[in-house]
């Protein structure tokens, strides 16, 4: 349903350009939830912003494909894209306290993207507004559609926020850590509304996250970005059973564990992201990777079986000892 | 609700007693001149003076001095002028205020609707030429004095171009009540409008895109761009309603001085007899009570439209309202 293909988005600074995604390529079929993962400036956030043309920066240079259901969404003017975005594809953003305008009643803003894109009475978008608040679980509907944003918690403005984006029922939701600014037990409740909404609506979820369990408890599918690259993507079987790239590695093993005794110190990747004026020559994962060796001065190509796929260097020999030292490392430190 | 309404009037009851007093200890309790001297004006015979200290009960202690003055001003409303003898200054100050009212309504549409449209189009082409010519012209229109303007637009219109068709039409300075002759009221207002909004015109216009340009980085703009609402529709309906809020309450408070009296410039410039000349003669002359009416009046506009300006705040901005 959506293709993107070789995308590449730089910006140009009085540094020089600034690689934010560098020749991404992954797909999104109906109906699946693909989970992103990456730290901040990984470019998962801006490799979305471009799909929807988002990205308002006179300075960005965008290359590369982005088809959606047979139609080439880059370069298409404002005008035409306009249809797409909250139609077709909807999306939304981190922090729900900020992402509603807050001089309107939150069904007025429901009814506004209804209206915006159906020839509906006023009416009828006001009582659409009310199912789709009742669908995200709302309480009293009829009630909360009059309310201001500034009149319900974080947990509900996320739920109403979502609810917006479903109005005009898209294929394709896109939400940028649409969890990282409530609370765990919101958390889980908006997680699962987001599971819900694929049985509901039908619709795909690209969920964009830099928390791996989010990750573990709804994706289909995980790519993992570093330094705007894929550096592994798989399903999410595979990529929790059997990771295969270091980075993957560090990520899942710095989640504190939940059984076991209780480490003196909690494990983290050493090093820091790189700064994306200055990448290393090679695989940017390099410098901070325990396994790097003289190959990894030449970019890795994403490559791999059975829908697997990782950029990486290491034989599946080396692997496979590097993953048994890990885990006998493990096992040594506690 | 009502007792924040009654709680609201007892704040602007005490803020003008509270300048009535001051005014009143500034001209009357002022240690080392003859209070009635001030009052009878330059020139006055021992006898208006006998009379004078009498009238005011300058023997008398300062509180019941002070409450005779504001009994007269608002009870009685008898009370003289004693530069023009028997003049009484209250009826004088209502007959004047509907020039300056005329004045500044006028200017205020010019202005408001000028503003908003110039922020709104700067805004919409930011970066763009059209944008730092406006900004540009704003600031101009901002650093220019009124008296200045004033005398440069009576110069063109009445005196250098007055015989070319542009400019004929402008009638000699002074004002034509809007009862006695609409067409002549019209037009010997044109000019002092244009004056007195250009100044405004541009500084609303700056600050409305000032304010939008602002709004427009904001989350909930990226959401609505996301929503497929048009570049129009989120500049008007979105940026623009949350910046309203700055905008109204400047014009509250600028309207409001205007009406009582801070259009005072315009009006010596273009003639017009009012609130603002009421008060300009009076300093000039001294003339206190005429100065106590016009300080009085012009302090209860500044009170209202402070207090008007909270509730369109309130009406505005949904966060404010208490449930």
């Amino acid at each position: 349903m959506l293709q993107v293909r070789n995308l590449k988005v730089s910006f140009r600074t009085e540094h020089g350009p600034v690689r934010a995604v560098d020749d991404v390529s992954f797909d999104v079929n109906e109906r699946e939830i693909v989970g992103v993962v990456g730290e901040s400036g990984s470019g998962k956030t801006i490799s979305l912003l471009s799909v929807m043309g988002l990205i308002n920066d006179p300075n960005a240079v965008i290359e590369g494909s982005i088809v959606y259901k047979g139609r080439e969404l880059l370069g298409l003017p404002q005008r035409e894209l306009r249809h797409v975005r909250g139609k077709e594809i909807a999306m939304i953003f981190q922090d729900p306290m900020t992402s509603l305008t807050p001089v309107y009643t939150i069904g007025w803003q429901i009814a506004e993207q209804v209206l915006t894109h159906n020839a509906v009475s006023k009416r009828a978008a006001r009582q659409r507004a009310i199912e789709l608040l009742t669908a995200v679980g709302i309480p009293s509907p009829e009630s909360a559609v009059d309310r201001y944003p500034h009149q319900l918690s974080g947990g509900m403005r996320q739920r109403a926020v979502i609810a917006m984006a479903l109005s005009c029922n898209p294929s394709l939701l896109i939400a940028d850590e649409p969890t990282t600014a409530l609370d765990v037990t919101v958390q889980a409740q908006i997680l699962e509304l987001i599971q819900k909404l694929r049985r509901d609506f039908g619709s795909a979820v690209v969920l964009i996250t830099h928390d791996m369990g989010v990750v573990a408890e709804v994706a289909d599918r995980v790519q993992v970005m570093y330094a705007g690259r894929i550096v592994e993507r798989g399903s999410k079987r595979d990529l929790f059973k059997n990771p295969r790239h270091p980075y993957t590695w560090g990520l899942l093993d710095s989640i504190p564990p939940l059984d076991g005794p209780r480490p003196h110190r909690l494990k983290s990747i050493r090093g820091m992201p790189p700064s994306l004026l200055a990448l290393p020559k090679g695989c940017a994962f390099g410098p901070r990777c325990r396994y790097q060796f003289d190959k990894c001065g030449e970019q890795p190509a994403l490559a791999g079986s059975d829908g697997h796929d990782t950029a990486c260097f290491l034989s599946p020999e080396a692997r496979a000892a590097a993953w048994s030292q890990r885990l006998l490392g493990t096992k040594a430190a506690s | 609700m009502f007792g924040a309404i009654v709680k609201r009037l007892g704040q602007m009851l005490f803020v003008m007693v509270g300048i009535s007093v001051l005014v009143f200890l500034i001209f009357f309790a002022t240690p080392g001149a003859d209070p009635a001297s001030r009052i009878a004006g330059r020139n006055a015979s021992p006898e208006t003076l006998e009379a004078v200290r009498k009238d005011f009960g300058f023997d008398r202690p300062l509180y019941v001095q002070y409450g005779l003055l504001m009994e007269r001003l608002f009870i009685t409303q008898d009370l003289t002028s004693f530069v023009n003898r028997g003049w009484k200054v209250v009826p004088a100050v209502f007959d004047v205020a509907p020039v300056t009212l005329s004045l500044v309504t006028g200017a205020a549409i010019l202005w408001v609707i000028g503003g908003v449209v110039i922020g709104l189009v700067a805004a919409a082409t930011r970066g763009s030429i059209l944008d730092r010519t406006l900004m540009m012209l704003g600031l101009i229109g901002v650093s220019m004095p009124v008296y200045w303007l004033g005398e440069v637009m009576n110069l063109i219109t009445q005196s250098r171009f007055h015989d070319a068709w542009v400019f004929a039409w402008v009638p000699p300075l002074g004002y034509k009540a809007l009862t006695e002759d609409p067409g002549g009221w019209f037009l010997t207002l044109v000019i002092p409008w244009v004056t007195l909004a250009t100044l405004y015109m541009g500084l609303y216009g700056r600050v409305l895109r000032a304010n939008l340009v602002e709004a427009g980085q904001e989350d909930y703009i990226r959401t609505a761009r996301a929503k497929g609402l048009s570049e129009t529709r989120i500049l008007v309906r979105h940026a623009l309603r949350t910046s309203l809020i700055t905008i109204v309450t400047l014009f509250g408070l600028d309207f409001g001085a205007l009406v009582g009296g801070a259009a005072l410039l315009t009006e010596v410039v273009f003639g017009l007899q009012g609130i603002g000349k009421l008060t300009y003669d009076s300093l000039r002359n001294f003339d206190l009570p005429v100065i106590m009416a016009t300080v009085m009046y012009a302090s209860f506009f500044v009170v209202i439209a402070n207090a008007a300006v909270d509730v369109v705040y309130v009406v505005l901005d949904p966060r404010i309202r208490k449930a």
